[in-house]
């Protein structure tokens, strides 16, 4: 069924989980179509009009209150069983080994921000937002010296967890890499968390999932997953860039 | 009661600003047809564009303007706004006046017995706000900026800070009001004006779907009023109601005071827009029901199982919004309340497609035109609620939220789904409407066209939703690697929604050429039951000839030892 249902590649630790969840989902919507049209279409064959002249007022005992319960059970059985554990784990607080990326969405760019060696996020103003300072990083904070920061290149080691800190400068944006299976709206205000642990080298796409403006279409970041020691490699050839 | 109100009155009176129900219906659902006729017509465009991206769009690519389309490729803030008004129009202007301004209006009152609304006056004027709301929305395309363009939801901050949004704003404070005019109309009309005997238990299901539906549009229509009126300020009197501090719009700060949350506007459309949905679909239910039994000539069965699960669907549509936004960074508790209610809501839709289809047990089915579309309505309304499911569920939105899947989703409730329901509609009350049948033939190249079409244009967007592709992408998608294997299909949808359009021209030939050449009907060519079909065909003002009494329920067909297969609510017993 997954292979049918077409879902681009999975590539973190959460998705096959998710995936056997959707794959599930779908085998129920199709037993019941078909089972449901199967029927459907033998009732109208059986009592077309040409077959049978008359009707019968009092038609069929009831199914109704049956279906409805076994609905309800199926249901329930999917929300207890997989919607809700899955999605506990994707609030739930991230592990906290994880490596932790800033990335703030603007008309129409992903701006990555990495706190550097030091772990700390150096501190942004608006007035400091320039062409050459999207962010606004304040290059006077003592913490922000070894900040690394890019424009819509995202580079996170593999088998790790990633802490995403959302979030946007203009409008609403949504932050997706389908193969990740992560998505999350980036709203202006709000620092919104997510989180994931990527398990394949390799070059993905950061897909910008909501509507945001002219250029919506080609909102898109590069993102690499690299092996520890050349995630390592990125992070001390960025450092060591003059800015 | 019998002599006409305005026996003498001008022709003004009587067919523009007429205040009876039966006028104001046929003016709502020839506005909606047209409306709808429009949005499909953006959809047409649109489509040329993702089939053949920054292709020149042939024979009317010249006609959109050079501030649109210069050479006649489309420009992306030019396909923005196709993607926002095609939605807008679709479902404020076209759906939701047909199915409750048209058949409402027209129909409600009739089959409760009545000789016209309880509110004739505020009738016409829920009319007239409507049309300036929906001429106002068309007239967005022509001033500078062009028309919305911030999709049909208009998501602040970019709503607030794009260009169009004001005159949207606009219409949509006045088409809530004119929604709001209407309901309390219908609640007054269903409980004050049904003819005697006839109780709650013998309406009509069409009537019951009708109530529950004005209890909607009276409940949540009011917050995305009052959302409007709010965002409206927020573009014209720099108020902050959904701007939060520290914008920085193409690297200036916006000068605002901020302080706002963009969510809280998520909060209340979705407040209005998800019970919206159930505004789209309850009347469609309650068409089928009346074409269902009509065509069955049987009983609907468990009439009652029915009439509390729309009652309980319209309560339960108010409890569900937030399931439009799981990926707001939405909790665990959160999340789980409104999966719950996603899945429950489910139940009542389960129970009503159920007792529709085991109504068609024991029956002699006769496949008239209208009793096709209520029948296609069952299956395509199936798929359009079981890929919600995937949907409801957060975990298994993540992937698929904002894609094709979504559109999908939504389009085989409302197109197949609500769409195929109305034109079963018009099809089994146009005699009743103008004293003629409309013709079988082209009734049935229209369904059997729309019904492949329609299936060719969604069901692929099911394998595109799932591959990851984006909606309101103006490219279509070209840009990411994981759409390639997908784009081809942009190409047959296209080519579907085009040949779809092409088989709606039998609907308009059938439909105004029946009007002069079809077959005159008496009052009951049906052969029905309920009170509509006691009126003169077409009803006169004031609609029966004496006031009607019910006997009986609204379905008693084949009943053992009567004379004909159809019992009328308004025949006496016979001793």
């Amino acid at each position: 069924m997954l292979r049918m249902l077409g879902l681009p590649n999975p590539a973190s630790a959460h998705a096959n989980e998710l995936d056997a969840l959707m794959a599930m989902t779908h085998w129920l919507m199709a037993g019941m179509f078909v089972v449901w049209a199967a029927f459907f279409v033998a009732v109208l064959w059986r009592f077309r009009s040409g077959a049978r002249t008359k009707a019968d007022y009092h038609g069929t005992r009831g199914l109704a209150s049956t279906l409805a319960v076994c609905a309800v059970i199926v249901e329930a059985f999917l929300i207890i069983a997989h919607a809700y554990p899955v999605w506990a784990t994707r609030a739930a607080a991230p592990p906290s080994e994880a490596v932790v990326v800033r990335v703030v969405g603007e008309q129409f760019a992903w701006n990555v921000h990495y706190p550097g060696a030091d772990g700390f996020f150096g501190r942004t103003t608006l007035g400091l937002i320039d062409p050459d300072n999207p962010l606004g990083l304040d290059r006077r904070d003592p913490v922000a010296a070894d900040d690394i920061t890019t424009v819509n290149q995202l580079v996170l080691p593999v088998g790790r967890p990633v802490v995403i800190r959302l979030s946007s400068k203009d409008v609403i944006h949504s932050f997706a890499i389908p193969e990740m299976r992560v998505k999350h709206d980036a709203v202006p205000g709000i620092d919104g968390p997510l989180w994931f642990t990527p398990t394949r080298i390799g070059e993905y796409e950061v897909v910008c999932s909501q509507l945001c403006g002219l250029a919506h279409y080609r909102m898109r970041a590069a993102v690499s997953i690299k092996s520890p020691a050349d995630f390592q490699a990125f992070l001390t050839e960025e450092a060591s860039r003059p800015r | 009661m019998t002599a006409p109100v305005h026996g003498s009155a001008s022709f003004w009176r009587t067919y523009v600003f007429s205040q009876d129900h039966k006028v104001v219906g046929i003016q709502y659902a020839v506005t909606g047809l047209l409306f709808l006729l429009l949005g499909f017509t953006l959809m047409m465009i649109m489509r040329w564009q993702l089939a053949y991206p920054l292709r020149p769009i042939p024979i009317i690519g010249g006609w959109l303007g050079s501030a649109n389309a210069p050479g006649g490729i489309m420009l992306p803030e030019f396909y923005n706004q196709l993607g926002a008004m095609h939605g807008t129009i679709m479902v404020f202007l076209g759906v939701v006046p047909l199915a409750v301004g048209g058949f409402g209006n027209f129909v409600m009152p009739l089959q409760i017995g009545a000789s016209d609304m309880a509110f004739p006056k505020m009738n016409m004027a829920s009319y007239w706000v409507y049309l300036c709301g929906g001429l106002i929305m068309v007239a967005s395309f022509f001033v500078t900026g062009g028309a919305a363009q911030s999709g049909w939801t208009s998501y602040p901050p970019l709503a607030v800070i794009a260009p169009g949004q004001t005159l949207w704003l606009i219409g949509m404070v006045l088409l809530i009001t004119s929604s709001l005019l209407g309901s309390i109309n219908t609640i007054v009309t269903v409980v004050q004006l049904r003819a005697p005997g006839l109780t709650w238990m013998r309406l009509p299901f069409f009537v019951w779907a009708q109530f529950v539906t004005a209890f909607l549009l009276l409940l949540a229509f009011p917050p995305l009023e009052a959302a409007g009126a709010l965002q409206l300020m927020d573009r014209l009197a720099g108020t902050s109601f959904f701007m939060p501090s520290g914008l920085v719009v193409t690297g200036q700060p916006l000068p605002i005071s901020g302080g706002g949350n963009p969510l809280l506007w998520q909060h209340l459309f979705w407040f209005l827009a998800h019970p919206e949905v159930y505004v789209l679909i309850l009347p469609a239910m309650g068409i089928v029901a009346e074409v269902i039994a009509n065509n069955t000539r049987k009983p609907l069965w468990g009439y009652r199982a029915l009439v509390y699960a729309v009652g309980f669907l319209g309560f339960m549509s108010m409890t569900v919004w937030a399931h439009h936004m799981y990926m707001t960074g939405m909790g665990t508790t959160m999340s789980t309340f409104f999966q719950i209610t996603t899945m429950v809501i489910s139940i009542p839709s389960v129970v009503i497609l159920t007792v529709l289809m085991l109504s068609l047990w024991g029956g002699s089915i006769r496949f008239t035109t209208p009793m096709l579309f209520a029948l296609a309505f069952l299956p395509m309304f199936g798929l359009g609620g079981l890929t919600g499911l995937p949907l409801g569920l957060a975990p298994t939105d993540i992937p698929l939220h904002d894609t094709y899947y979504v559109i999908g989703h939504f389009h085989y409730v409302v197109a197949p789904g609500t769409i195929f329901a109305l034109f079963a509609g018009i099809y089994y009350w146009f005699p009743k409407a103008t004293g003629r049948m409309m013709h079988e033939g082209l009734g049935r190249i229209h369904f059997w066209g729309s019904l492949i079409c329609m299936n060719i244009v969604f069901m692929p967007m099911f394998i595109q939703g799932l591959g990851g592709m984006n909606r309101r992408l103006y490219d279509g998608g070209l840009q990411y690697a994981h759409n390639a294997p997908l784009l081809k299909w942009h190409v047959v949808i296209a080519m579907a929604a085009w040949t779809l359009g092409l088989f709606q021209l039998p609907f308009i030939a059938n439909f105004f050429g029946s009007l002069k050449w079809g077959t005159p009907v008496d009052r009951n060519p049906w052969h029905a039951t309920t009170l509509e079909w006691l009126a003169p065909s077409p009803p006169g003002h004031g609609n029966f000839q004496t006031i009607p009494t019910a006997y009986r329920g609204p379905y008693e067909y084949s009943v053992p030892g009567a004379a004909t297969d159809f019992t009328p609510q308004f025949e006496p017993d016979a001793q």
